[in-house]
């Protein structure tokens, strides 16, 4: 495994917001073709990670490599020039624009009439249809505007775009986050995919049950710090969700709960009291 | 580039489903300022059926119609991409007293002075578009305060040169009379005089619309204002964006301007003071969001042709002028609550599709 070279690499990556240390000493590496999971509580650091390796944040300290060459990358627009596109959960489709105009923005097919330059819109409503279509999403009307389409849809219009603009990476910002099961299935599948095409997939979440089943590589963050850098043969999932809930802690977390059963109820005072103490407070 | 993409087939059936018609009228952004007008112009020609149904009727309602559809036009383009401008009314009085004081008081010919005018309508239009990107504040906040510089400059430098609220004696300048054969003159079709405002206002609507519909640039109006931050994340200069438009409006108050000193032959300190909800109003009528993000460039057109019918049909019907603007105001509210139903009717039935489509 060591012998092959990571498509995107981070080598102890640190990054500080004024005082506060958001990560701390952080290496990863991604590989084509491979889905890594990259898992974590709220506040571990996987917003920032994922934000220094679309180019959004430079890093305070360490190097980002990118098919074995150190890159410093300025803004998101240089990561996406590169291959590295990133679909946010919310952050890349305007729900009052239609499909086709949405799937092109920033990169419009154009057509020349004359001396002047248009929107090749004809060639953009084809392929919409098409390329959707391939992914299993049929459009009746390229017209729609893409607010009124589901989550899981939203979700797979924007990896399919990411995919036919030729992304080598793929970095995905809890794509499952606020979709049903069956939704989410439906991304997992795209997930699957995307894989398939050689991609190096990144895939941002918190639930575990949604990282297994795609997962070839799991990286857990806590506070700011690798907790555990695993390849799939080398766990269970049993141990996936001990270590993304913090293991011990939620052991700890049990007992105390178990505790708080035994105890009486601490005696809540009349309505007025509670106002006086708040007051007094 | 494109990745070859080969998995599962799609269903010709699907594909081949074509929208119904009544969606397809549902989804015009134009519908409530059609129906709008339809109203309009139908009550109008049974209450005052001889003036209304006659060529000079319909060149009295363009004649307003026409420098109102230029401001409302490119107001509607500022409205879609997310921004108000507020300054746009006292900017056609602005630039009409910079080009008149320029050439009646320092002898200029009028083309430097109507030139140098331009300029400072850019300048104006940059800085409230760098101010509101910048600084973030609203728009609406941000260009109320443009709009009381300007208006107060406008009495206090007239003012001052003039010791008089007006500039007259634009007539007399070198150049007038070619700016007057360009931006306003009339122009006689069966026997009725048309101002030539109402070439400008085709002219405009037929290219802003071209841009906004059938270019990148529109594209990019559309993203500016319906998410600022996605558009920057998908590489649509937004801020950019954001900022010609507001130096378009400055340019159109530049161009309302313009015709509006060759027509009277002078330039009045008060100019334009109110007209900037005008603007916006018909641009509203016309389907734009006030929240950004939708809005045509026809439909404002649309809302200018009301007014202008409005204006002219309460004259006509022998009403009370004074109750012009509480027409307006019901106007407003009727065509906005058309607007608001088509599109929850057109969202529902694209949803009541996609709803289909997953579960069956």
């Amino acid at each position: 495994m060591a012998t092959r070279q990571p498509l995107l690499e981070v080598r102890n990556v640190s990054k500080m917001f004024g005082s506060v240390l958001a990560l701390s000493n952080v290496s990863a590496k991604f590989y084509a073709g491979e889905v890594t999971c990259l898992l974590g509580d709220n506040g571990a650091g996987k917003s920032t990670l994922i934000k220094i390796l679309s180019g959004v944040y430079q890093p305070t300290e360490g190097d980002y490599l990118f098919e074995g060459k150190k890159v410093v990358l300025n803004s998101p627009r240089e990561a996406l020039a590169m291959g590295i596109a990133t679909v946010y959960q919310d952050l890349s489709l305007i729900p009052l624009m239609s499909v086709w105009r949405n799937f092109f923005l920033g990169a419009e097919p154009e057509r020349r009439f004359g001396p002047i330059k248009g929107y090749d819109i004809g060639f953009a409503k084809q392929t919409v249809r098409e390329v959707l279509g391939h992914m299993g999403i049929f459009i009746r009307d390229p017209d729609q505007p893409v607010g009124t389409m589901s989550g899981g849809e939203r979700q797979s219009i924007a990896i399919s775009r990411a995919i036919y603009f030729g992304a080598k990476v793929l970095i995905l910002d809890e794509p499952t986050a606020a979709l049903g099961v069956k939704q989410a299935g439906m991304v997992l599948h795209h997930i699957v995919r995307a894989k398939q095409r050689g991609l190096a997939v990144i895939f941002i979440t918190h639930n575990p049950n949604h990282a297994w089943p795609v997962g070839d590589h799991f990286i857990i963050l806590r506070r700011g710090r690798v907790l555990g850098d695993c390849r799939r043969e080398e766990i269970t999932q049993a141990d996936l969700m001990n270590l993304m809930a913090g293991g011990e802690d939620l052991v700890k977390l049990q007992e105390e709960l178990a505790a708080l059963l035994e105890e009486p109820l601490e005696a809540v005072g009349e309505a007025p009291n509670v106002q006086e103490a708040g007051g007094a407070g | 580039m494109s990745a070859k993409i080969a998995t599962v087939a799609p269903s010709p059936e699907e594909q081949l489903v074509q929208v119904g018609l009544v969606r397809s009228i549902f989804r015009r952004v134009e519908i409530g300022a059609l129906i709008g007008a339809v109203a309009v112009w139908l009550l109008f020609a049974l209450v005052a059926p001889g003036n209304w149904l006659s060529v000079t009727g319909v060149a009295r309602i363009l004649d307003p119609a026409s420098t109102l559809g230029i401001m409302a036009i490119t107001v509607a383009l500022l409205m879609i991409g997310g921004e108000f401008d507020l300054s746009t009314g006292v900017m056609t009085g602005t630039t009409g007293l910079v080009a008149g004081l320029l050439s009646t008081r320092l002898g200029w010919n009028l083309w430097p002075a109507m030139f140098v005018a331009l300029v400072i309508a850019l300048g104006i239009g940059y800085v409230n578009g760098m101010m509101v990107t910048r600084t973030g504040l609203p728009s609406f906040i941000v260009t109320l305060a443009t709009f009381f510089v300007l208006r107060g400059a406008n009495v206090g430098i007239t003012r001052l040169v003039t010791e008089q609220v007006y500039v007259g004696g634009i007539d007399k300048t070198q150049g007038f009379d070619l700016a007057r054969l360009i931006f306003n003159t009339g122009i006689n079709v069966f026997g009725v005089e048309f101002r030539s405002s109402i070439i400008w206002w085709v002219v405009i609507a037929i290219l802003a619309s071209w841009v906004l519909l059938r270019t990148k640039y529109g594209s990019w109006i559309f993203a500016a204002g319906g998410d600022a931050n996605a558009a920057r994340n998908m590489g649509v200069p937004a801020t950019r964006v954001k900022i010609a438009l507001f130096m378009t409006t400055a340019t159109a108050g530049w161009l309302v301007g313009m015709m509006n000193i060759v027509r009277l032959r002078s330039a009045v300190a008060s100019q334009g003071i109110g007209q900037e909800f005008v603007y916006i109003i018909a641009a509203t009528i016309g389907g734009c969001l006030l929240t950004g993000g939708y809005g045509s460039v026809i439909g404002a057109s649309i809302g200018a042709i009301i007014f202008g019918m409005a204006q002219v049909g309460i004259v006509f019907a022998g009403w009370d002028t004074d109750w012009f603007y509480s027409f307006l105001g019901v106007m407003l509210l009727a065509a906005v609550l058309v607007n608001n139903y088509t599109r929850r009717r057109a969202q529902e039935i694209s949803l009541a599709a996609a709803k289909a489509r997953t579960e069956g």
